[in-house]
């Protein structure tokens, strides 16, 4: 779950992390009064959970309360990478001496925790790696010791810190360590961590991914869920607690275990080929062990996509039972017939593995309209690709 | 022969009383393995029946990982407590010096893995394998987790993959020729036993021919695994990734399935192993074909 800076700000300061918490709003005209709090002189920034917001326009100066509406006007509704901007952070300016980089993160090739910092911050550190790899400090991390002050040192050491800043940048590192253990993330990234006129230093941006694995250590994170996802079917989806995720193609796809479905993504697109370039229309995982019920969630929600023409179900039972699938097709068109919205989109559906015999013969004694079952995962592809191109 | 889990392999169930436990215990037994008991603190002593086809089992219930060990000699414990109570249940057959450790639990803390890996590291007595993963099943042998005991038989290839279906459908379509261990390693961010550590085990078993591996898009651990391949295995492998056509920055699922940018995208992954001379097939179907051409040309 990735934060947006204004949260990722909220949990440093539970920390004790410097840093400036400023304004959040969602109408330009909030950003006014927001300024003349905040001194007048302000950036507004972006709220959107993408990386690259300056370059993209997101973040801008203004010199007064007046300038801060219409920059927040600007910036408000912007698009960035995908992401439409909901709200915008009123920060004051700050007396900028020297930017820095620092990053907490989990090192899946060492399986344990990795540090990146620089002194060259406020730059993408991807650029400073490539140009510049003296300049960026890797520290691994033994989760068995943690970050205690000798390994904030050696941190502090490694990356270079001015002689002046080390005491309290070895603060700064220590309870960055507290927000990455303490909130369960993943990645704490702090981009640019400045050093101000004064000689403090200071958080000036922040980016926090926290684990979802994690959220029964954290009732309070679960403010930060996003309750607004982007697309109606995917806030459907969500609500449901079923795994969706909307592409752009015609052919719905249902499977069971995230594998087998971005198979079947690509078996599918591979098969559109051939019939103009039909794609999947979605990812949706129905897990493991998926019963009649989360089959009928996840076909109402693929066959309330407008886009899809045709719908490939792909289960290979390992803990889920094809039987349980089939019952879960079936009471779908009921409950879809009972609705008055019976099913128009033909069904390509393909069963293996755990009940799969019991599955096939539920759904060819139920005969319902437009479902097709097709022993092999290609072939199956291949008639759903074709369906959803003579539609 | 196979790797990490054979015939000879003594299984105990972390989590045998719960629903997902008991079940696949049942499963488990029914496949052929030979579990010797559970651990559940709260009900030490009591006994529980597991009924398949061929009779009942009845197994004991021990207090503790300690304490199943000594009275059964088991050498493997399958993990199937909820997440929340995982990393204790890791730490303690760690601690209780558990040779092979399979933590089926989806869902937990990347921080509790990255706990107990470092405790087993440390200790240096235990692999681990997952967590979120299917288990190992050493078809004809005995089956850890909860791989479909029926999918296939034994035979000389050997497979490592991150997801369980995946697994399950590679084993289907080669079922006639079969495996001596399947290892689903799971696809979190932290895992016990990586696809290098299986590749490593399956160069070294007499009893595999071929290696198939299986990989998803996100991090890049079949990069480093194609480097590996090339400097250290002799036996052909055929590979698989998973996700081609997968678009960039949306999660699909597994929290290793990301991409960002573009290293851990399939192609990426596809072009390093084929750098490292392992044939890449771009679906299911293709691979199962390229692995039957090894095995036949062999």
């Amino acid at each position: 779950m990735d934060l947006m800076e204004f949260q990722a700000k909220e949990l440093f300061a539970k920390h004790d992390v410097p840093v400036t918490l400023g304004i959040v709003v969602e109408a330009p005209e909030d950003a006014g009064p927001a300024a003349e709090k905040l001194g007048g002189r302000v950036v507004v920034k972006a709220q959107v959970k993408a990386g690259g917001r300056g370059k993209a326009g997101g973040v801008k100066l203004a010199e007064g309360p007046q300038e801060a509406v219409a920059r927040a006007g600007d910036i408000l509704g912007m698009d960035i990478k995908g992401h439409t901007v909901g709200q915008v952070l009123i920060a004051p300016t700050a007396d900028i001496g020297q930017e820095y980089y620092f990053s907490f993160l989990v090192d899946r090739g060492a399986r344990g925790y990795l540090c990146i910092a620089s002194v060259e911050g406020g730059v993408e550190i991807e650029e400073v790696a490539r140009t510049n790899p003296e300049a960026v400090a890797k520290v691994s991390i033994d989760p068995h010791v943690g970050v205690d002050e000798a390994k904030a040192r050696e941190i502090v050491a490694a990356t270079g810190f001015p002689a002046e800043v080390a005491d309290e940048a070895v603060g700064v590192v220590l309870r960055l360590w507290q927000v990455f253990i303490g909130e369960d993330a993943s990645l704490v990234e702090v981009n640019p961590l400045v050093r101000l006129g004064d000689g403090r230093l200071e958080a000036l941006d922040g980016k926090v991914t926290l684990d979802a694995n994690a959220g029964f250590r954290h009732p309070d994170h679960a403010k930060y869920e996003d309750s607004a996802a982007g697309d109606p079917l995917e806030a459907a989806a969500k609500a449901k607690d079923l795994n969706y995720v909307k592409l752009d193609g015609a052919v719905g796809i249902i499977g069971n275990g995230a594998g087998l479905v971005m198979s079947t993504l690509d078996v599918v697109a591979y098969a559109g080929e051939a019939f103009g370039g039909v794609a999947p229309a979605n990812f949706l995982d129905i897990g493991g062990g998926a019963s009649a019920e989360v089959m009928a969630n996840g076909l109402e929600i693929v066959l309330g996509d407008a886009d899809v023409r045709s719908v490939f179900v792909n289960v290979f039972g390992g803990i889920t039972s094809c039987d349980a699938v089939a019952d879960g097709i079936v009471s779908a068109f009921a409950l879809l017939a009972q609705r008055g919205e019976p099913v128009d989109k033909p069904l390509v559906v393909r069963l293996d593995g755990n009940n799969a015999e019991q599955g096939r013969r539920i759904l060819d004694e139920a005969d319902l309209p437009g479902v097709e079952r097709v022993d092999t995962m290609d072939g199956a592809a291949k008639r759903a690709a074709e369906l959803a191109a003579a539609k | 022969m196979a790797i990490f889990l054979t015939s000879e392999s003594k299984i105990i169930v972390q989590g045998m009383t719960g629903s997902e436990g008991a079940k696949h215990t049942a499963r488990m037994l029914a496949a052929g393995s030979n579990i010797v008991g559970g651990v559940n603190a709260r009900k030490a002593g009591e006994k529980v029946d597991f009924d398949t086809d061929t009779g009942t089992t009845t197994l004991p219930v021990f207090g503790t990982v300690a304490e199943a060990m000594a009275a059964t000699g088991a050498d493997v414990s399958v993990v199937f407590v909820p997440p929340k109570f995982t990393k204790d249940a890791v730490i303690e057959a760690i601690d209780a010096g558990m040779p092979l450790i399979v933590v089926i639990t989806e869902g937990v803390p990347v921080h509790d893995t990255a706990a107990f890996f470092a405790h087993a590291q440390a200790a240096g007595t235990s692999r681990i394998i997952g967590p979120n993963c299917p288990g190992i099943a050493s078809p004809g042998q005995s089956n850890a987790g909860i791989i479909p005991a029926d999918i296939s038989e034994g035979g000389r290839i050997g497979l490592v993959s991150k997801s369980g279906t995946l697994t399950y459908q590679l084993m289907y379509e080669l079922r006639d020729i079969g495996f001596s261990t399947s290892v689903g390693i799971g696809g979190d961010p932290i895992i016990g036993t990586t696809h290098i550590d299986a590749l490593q085990a399956f160069e070294d078993d007499p009893h595999t021919d071929a290696i198939i591996m299986v990989g998803e898009i996100g991090g890049d651990a079949e990069e480093r695994a194609a480097d590996y391949i090339k400097a250290n295995l002799s036996k052909p492998v055929v590979g698989y990734v998973a996700g081609f056509t997968a678009p960039e920055g949306k999660t699909m699922g597994h929290a290793g399935a990301i991409v960002s940018g573009s290293s851990g995208t399939a192609e990426a992954k596809k072009q390093a192993l084929e750098a490292a001379g392992v044939k890449v097939g771009k679906t299911p179907s293709e691979t199962a074909r390229l692995m039957r051409q090894v095995i036949q040309g062999a």
